[in-house]
Formats: C-alpha cells, sequence, structure tokens
C-alpha cells in the first residue's frame, strides 16, 4: 500500500529541511568558492585588457624608462625608504617574481633577469573582494581601479594582493617638497601637473593608465618601453581573437605570476 | 517668589552676557566676498552650467563629475548648447578659474566650510 497523507507530509517536511540545512552548510564550508564561480567569469561585454611583457627585451634601460615615464606621469614620489615605498611599477629579480618556478638548474640568463612587476588586473581580484568600502573594484573591462576618494586606509586589499602592487601613504606624498633630503630626489615634485597626488592615509597601485586608455591611447609604460625596445610590451584586448596580445599569447609561451592562487593574473610574461 | 529681585536681576545679568556677543557684533556682518574672475573666464562668458547653478551647487556637479569619471569612467561632458568639456576639476575648472584664493578659497572661508579637494588635486601656480 502506498503512503498517507500524514506520513507524506512528515516526510515532504523533513527532506525540506535538510535541504535548505545542506544548502546553508555548503555556503558556511565553502564561501569562497561559491563566490569565486560567479566572480571569476570573465565578462565578455567589450573590452577585457591585458599586457604581454618580453622578458628577453627587458633591460636596465627600458625597465628604468618604463618605470620613469609611470611614476612621473601619475606623480609617484621616490621616499628613498623600503617601508614607505609607493610603487605602481617596479623590477624584481627572477626568484621573487616567480616563487615555485624557481629551482637550483635554471639558466643563468633567467635565474639573473630582471622583471617588471606592476598590478596584474587580475580577473578575479582579492582586493576587490574585502575591500569594505568598495574604493577599490573591477570595471567591466577588467581593470583593477581604485577610488581614493573612498578609501578609508585599512589596507585589506595590501593583505589580500599576493602581489604586493599596492602601496600605502603613510604619510603626505607632497612632504617630499618640504623635507631637504627627499627634495633633491624629487625635483619638480608634482611632476605631472596635470594629475593629482595622492594624501596621507590611502592606497594606490597602477591604474593600467586608465585615463590614456580612455582617450585611446596606451599605458605610459607600453609605449615607454617600445619606443626603445619595439615589441617588448604589448597591450590589448583578450576578448578579440585577433588583437596583437592574443596573437602574441598564441605564438610565445607566457608564465604569469602566482597563477596557482587562481586570481588569474592579466599580465603575461613572455619566456 | 522668594527673593524675587535676587532671581529676575541674575536673569537679567546671565541673558545679557549670552547675547553680549551679539550686541557686540551687531552690524559688523562680514561682507560677502565677491567672486573675481580672470580674463579667461571673463572671456569664456558662460561656464558648464549657468551662474545661479554654478554658485548654488557646484559641488554638486563636482561630485557628479567625480563619480562619473572615476567609477563609470565618463570622461566628457556635453553642456546644454553642445560644447564638449573634459570632466576634470584640476584640468578644465582650474583652467579657467586659475585664481583659486580669490575664486575659491575666499569664499569657502567665509562660509566656514573646508572641501579637501586640494589634499591631492593640484592646484594652479598663484602669482602673489
Amino acid at each position: 500500500m502506498g503512503i498517507d497523507r500524514r506520513a507524506f507530509l512528515k516526510i515532504a517536511g523533513l527532506s525540506t529541511m535538510l535541504g535548505l540545512g545542506g544548502k546553508a552548510a555548503l555556503d558556511v564550508f565553502a564561501p569562497g568558492e561559491v563566490e569565486a564561480s560567479t566572480k571569476g567569469v570573465p565578462l565578455t561585454a567589450g573590452k577585457r585588457w591585458a599586457m604581454g611583457i618580453d622578458v628577453r627585451l627587458l633591460d636596465d634601460k627600458v625597465i628604468s624608462e618604463a618605470t620613469a615615464a609611470c611614476h612621473r606621469h601619475h606623480n609617484v614620489p621616490d621616499l628613498a625608504s623600503a617601508k614607505e615605498e609607493i610603487k605602481w611599477i617596479w623590477e624584481e629579480d627572477y626568484e621573487h617574481s616567480f616563487p615555485g618556478h624557481q629551482h637550483e638548474y635554471v639558466g643563468d640568463d633567467i635565474k639573473h633577469a630582471k622583471f617588471l612587476l606592476l598590478c596584474n588586473h587580475c580577473s578575479n581580484p582579492p582586493c576587490c573582494r574585502v575591500c569594505p568600502t568598495k574604493a577599490t573594484w573591477q570595471r567591466p573591462d577588467g581593470i583593477v581601479m581604485m577610488d581614493p576618494h573612498r578609501c578609508i586606509g585599512c589596507r585589506f586589499c595590501m593583505a589580500a594582493c599576493p602581489f604586493g602592487a599596492r602601496s600605502f601613504n603613510w604619510g603626505d606624498p607632497r612632504r617630499v617638497t618640504r623635507i631637504p633630503e627627499l627634495i633633491a630626489k624629487n625635483p619638480g615634485f608634482p611632476f605631472n601637473k596635470d594629475y593629482p597626488t595622492r594624501s596621507k592615509g590611502v592606497v594606490e597601485k597602477c591604474t593600467f593608465c586608465v585615463d590614456l586608455l580612455e582617450k585611446g591611447e596606451q599605458p605610459l609604460c607600453v609605449t615607454a618601453a617600445n619606443k626603445i625596445k619595439k615589441g617588448s610590451f604589448t597591450f590589448g584586448d583578450l576578448s578579440d581573437a585577433e588583437s596583437s596580445i592574443r596573437v602574441l599569447l598564441r605564438k610565445r609561451y607566457s608564465l604569469r605570476r602566482k597563477s596557482e592562487l587562481g586570481t588569474n593574473p592579466n599580465v603575461f610574461y613572455l619566456i | 517668589m522668594y527673593d524675587g529681585g535676587k532671581i529676575i536681576a541674575g536673569l537679567i545679568i546671565g541673558i545679557g552676557l549670552l547675547m553680549s556677543p551679539f550686541f557686540y557684533n551687531a552690524g559688523k556682518a562680514a561682507k560677502e566676498p565677491e567672486r573675481a574672475l580672470t580674463d579667461k573666464a571673463k572671456q569664456a562668458k558662460q561656464c558648464v552650467m549657468d551662474k545661479a547653478y554654478m554658485t548654488s551647487s557646484h559641488f554638486s556637479l563636482l561630485d557628479e563629475w567625480r563619480h562619473t569619471v572615476v567609477r563609470d569612467g565618463e570622461r566628457y561632458y556635453k553642456r546644454a548648447d553642445g560644447k564638449v568639456f573634459y570632466k576634470s576639476l584640476q584640468v578644465t575648472c582650474m583652467d579657467c578659474h586659475s585664481n583659486k584664493a580669490n575664486f575659491c578659497d575666499q569664499c569657502h572661508n567665509y562660509m566656514a566650510v573646508t572641501p579637501y579637494c586640494w589634499d591631492c588635486h593640484i592646484a594652479p601656480e598663484e602669482k602673489k
């Protein structure tokens, strides 16, 4: 004989409760996974900006010119202190650029190569997930933007970023115009009178030169580096299969920093 | 009322003391500062909105501009007559109104407001 109405209702109620509890338990045990699965999906609308850096073409001149072009345009001061350092783009050695990749038998050309690091504008940016004020967020074109008007200086994003791409203003950056030993290091600060400085207590980082992209130009490090070594930097739209960056990524093998962390970096190092 | 005379006298003295700043400053109201326009601003004749709106609500416009520029990436503003402006306090506004001391600060001091724009944005250099 089949079940009666009472038994059916009991079973239905119990299974509903289990279903609800089971879903909640899943959320509690794996919140990261649930969020990541929605955030990690790359947006297909519009463009997806990415950068390719040819490691073979990086030399001291390219590195210093690209860094100077960026830091001068964005009024990034030289504070002559590793603790207070502000950096948007910076030089690093192989071991610290690609920890986990290195082993004792790596050839000297790579082992002693210099790399240029910057914000990776990850497709799954952990910094944006932890920001309590949405002062940093991901634009539809993939750029991880920073709104210093909204930043409260909590530095959660700095703790979240596995690439050290964010710098905190421990003091007013304009102090470089007042402290004698820093004046000499920053002649004419602010270098670019058309770009703001930052204030004490906000975090800053590379913006992929969003102001220039919106004018139809390329980021400054790309332009500066390509002036010295053509093809050392490539910048383009990942969503277009025939864009320069996509063609290059098909042709050459590339590394991304700490890709095992799942942040999906958009700066590619061509080996 | 016990000791009515003392209480009333005390009240009069007390209220008199409280009101003394008003009597002391009566008729000496600070004059509303006059907006000084640079030659460039005078020549342009019209700002991005009409004068009345700019006087009363320029901060709302600036707030909207910074929001749409930084957060939405909309960098251009079209005036009612079709003229297009690059939305930037530092580059566009201060290009015409390069006399920050007489144009911004004077009025902000009068109204006792201290906007923090200039903590980051760079003010144009002025001849003293």
